[in-house]
């Protein structure tokens, strides 16, 4: 009876589309790439089933060793110098005071320019000698060639990927810490908590969801330093920033050893996934329920 | 001594209300307000240098004379044809992630089929996918569909993408629809598209808005994509043709630096008109 009917539920026809078109170029590469991992394949052709020959290589080489090495480097770098920062200046652009609503619109700016726009403005800073550091450096005793020194280069990246990356962060802390209560900074107030030990027993605990979410999102992110290294040093001076993005990329579309490549790429899904979930499970995310607690 | 405890605490609140900034976060913005104008400074500056100029002086002394001439050749270089690859990169991205999620956030949202969840559960698990780790399957597709070299071909995978975070976003938004609005419109033998047509799309416009923006700025940025999957100039996005840019008049750093300046602009002018929508987009989702 039409009476009776209450409410028509829509089916999986609503969700059909969305899910066949991300099984097809989200999920479905997943599954091909391991595939591949298992074949030598040019890039033309059809490709070769090889079984673990890839794998056998793939233990076997130093370049990959070391490139996970610093792919690792340089991701906890990133999130080192990342994370404390944009806490701090995220908290700070929460205030409603209007300077700091003019200053943190500056400091959005680099939310701007995409990737390959900051990393070749950096790459004409850092030029050596026509850049601010071959200016400056001579007066310290320094050639002025940061990009060229296998040490400061991958430094450089890490300060380059913080000079790109900390508004982004800075604005997810300071969307949460806006809906920290005003009431719990009041109490502390009045129990004479100063500034700092606000920050840390207030704040700090009250964006712990977005320290994750943040946390993670660098992780993930930290394959797109691809192109920031691409830009800059192409992994160089030698294989000094050849991080292992770089390094699938280059033997994939550069020696066209997709097969290989492929075998690197597994790799990168698992440790990007891998270091994800950890950080959710370390930090107990799955665990907490409300995010106002003892309110 | 008991006055003095008591009237301690209120005269600090009252300071801090008066907005006393804190020494060491001020100390500390004032740093790196430095640290990200000084950049920012150089860009300007340089793309505004004669290429001789730019030798002579100094990477941050105030430009002698002062000249557009950096633009004007950037035009001649095919920016214009980069620009609108770019356009049409990111709307269609936009268009397409649209058209699939929103009907899939209204039925993740309203449906009870245990199917509809697991598929809610398997874009969630998209999230972690690293796009950068599976371009070699992306680019075994695109050449098995014969798209390579084609817009179409950097529109799929980056659409693909963005999927999940768009998804997850929209079904957030719909979510705060009260049911009895549905059932309002159930009451009245509504089907499920006229509840889509009538409610849903309405409703759904604030977080369209933020995948929209979200979307189109990724599909705008995106580097990787259009890299492995297109090669020829006629095909070129902006963040492609800064690159070719380089490489070919790597010498020419006022030139490049006008031609960042350039590819920035259309952001820049969204920055301007709609702040808040461009950084909501932007933090899309990640921001609670």
């Amino acid at each position: 009876m039409r009476s009776t009917y209450t409410t028509e539920r829509p089916g999986f026809v609503w969700v059909a589309p969305a899910l066949l078109f991300f099984g097809l170029f989200g999920l479905g590469p997943v599954l091909i790439v391991l595939y591949l991992s298992l074949t030598d394949w040019s890039g033309l052709g059809a490709p070769e089933w090889v079984g673990l020959d890839n794998w056998v290589r793939l233990g076997e080489d130093e370049q990959v060793r070391s490139s996970l090495g610093i792919t690792l480097f340089l991701t906890l770098l990133c999130w080192a110098t990342q994370t404390p920062m944009a806490l701090a200046f995220g908290s700070w652009a929460a205030g409603t005071q209007k300077s700091r609503a003019v200053v943190s619109s500056i400091f959005f700016l680099p939310l701007l320019l995409s990737t390959a726009a900051i990393a070749l403005l950096w790459k004409a800073i850092l030029e050596p000698h026509y850049g601010l550091p071959g200016q400056i450096g001579p007066l310290f005793g320094f050639n002025g060639n940061v990009l060229g020194d296998s040490t400061l280069a991958l430094y450089a990246i890490a300060f380059i990927v913080l000079w790109q990356f900390l508004p982004f962060h800075m604005l997810l802390y300071q969307a949460a810490a806006r809906q920290v209560p005003r009431s719990l900074y009041e109490a502390a107030e009045l129990d004479g908590a100063s500034p700092f030990q606000r920050f840390l027993r207030i704040t700090v605990p009250q964006l712990r969801h977005t320290i994750i979410a943040s946390s993670v999102l660098m992780i993930v992110g930290s394959m797109t330093y691809f192109e920031t290294v691409l830009l800059l040093t192409n992994g160089g001076p030698g294989n000094a920033t050849r991080i292992l993005p770089l390094y699938m990329y280059t033997q994939g579309f550069v020696s066209f050893e997709m097969g290989y490549a492929s075998a690197i790429a597994v790799v990168l899904v698992v440790l990007g996934t891998g270091l994800s979930l950890l950080v959710v499970r370390v930090t107990g995310y799955s665990r907490m329920t409300s995010q106002r607690e003892g309110i | 001594m008991a006055p003095n405890v008591k009237d301690r605490p209120v005269l600090r609140r009252r300071r801090r209300s008066g907005g006393r900034p804190s020494y060491w976060s001020g100390l500390g913005a004032a740093f790196w307000l430095v640290i990200v104008a000084i950049p920012l400074y150089f860009l300007v500056a340089t793309s505004l240098r004669g290429s001789g100029d730019y030798m002579s002086e100094g990477p941050l002394a105030i430009p002698d004379n002062l000249t557009f001439d950096n633009y004007l050749n950037v035009f001649e270089v095919g920016f214009l044809r980069f620009l609108g690859n770019s356009l049409i990169v990111a709307l269609g991205a936009v268009g397409l992630v649209l058209l699939v999620a929103v009907p899939a956030a209204f039925g993740i949202v309203r449906s009870r089929s245990r199917v509809v969840a697991t598929t809610f559960s398997l874009f969630l698990l998209g999230l972690a996918v690293p796009a950068q780790a599976v371009i070699i399957p992306v680019y075994l597709l695109i050449t098995r569909m014969n798209l390579y070299d084609t817009l179409i071909a950097v529109i799929l995978p980056t659409a693909a993408f963005s999927l999940p975070i768009s998804i997850l976003v929209l079904t957030s938004s719909l979510r705060d629809v009260p049911g009895s609005l549905y059932e309002a419109m159930a009451l009245d033998g509504a089907t499920n598209r006229q509840v889509f047509l009538r409610l849903v799309l309405p409703l759904s416009r604030p977080g369209v808005m933020t995948v929209a923006i979200f979307v189109g700025l990724n599909a705008w940025n995106n580097f990787i994509f259009p890299l492995v999957l297109t090669q020829s100039e006629s095909t070129r996005v902006l963040p492609l043709g800064l690159w070719a840019f380089q490489t070919q008049y790597g010498t020419d750093v006022p030139g490049l630096m006008a031609a960042v300046v350039l590819s920035s602009l259309p952001i820049l002018a969204l920055y301007l008109f709609g702040r808040r929508q461009l950084l909501g987009g932007l933090a899309a989702g990640f921001g609670k």
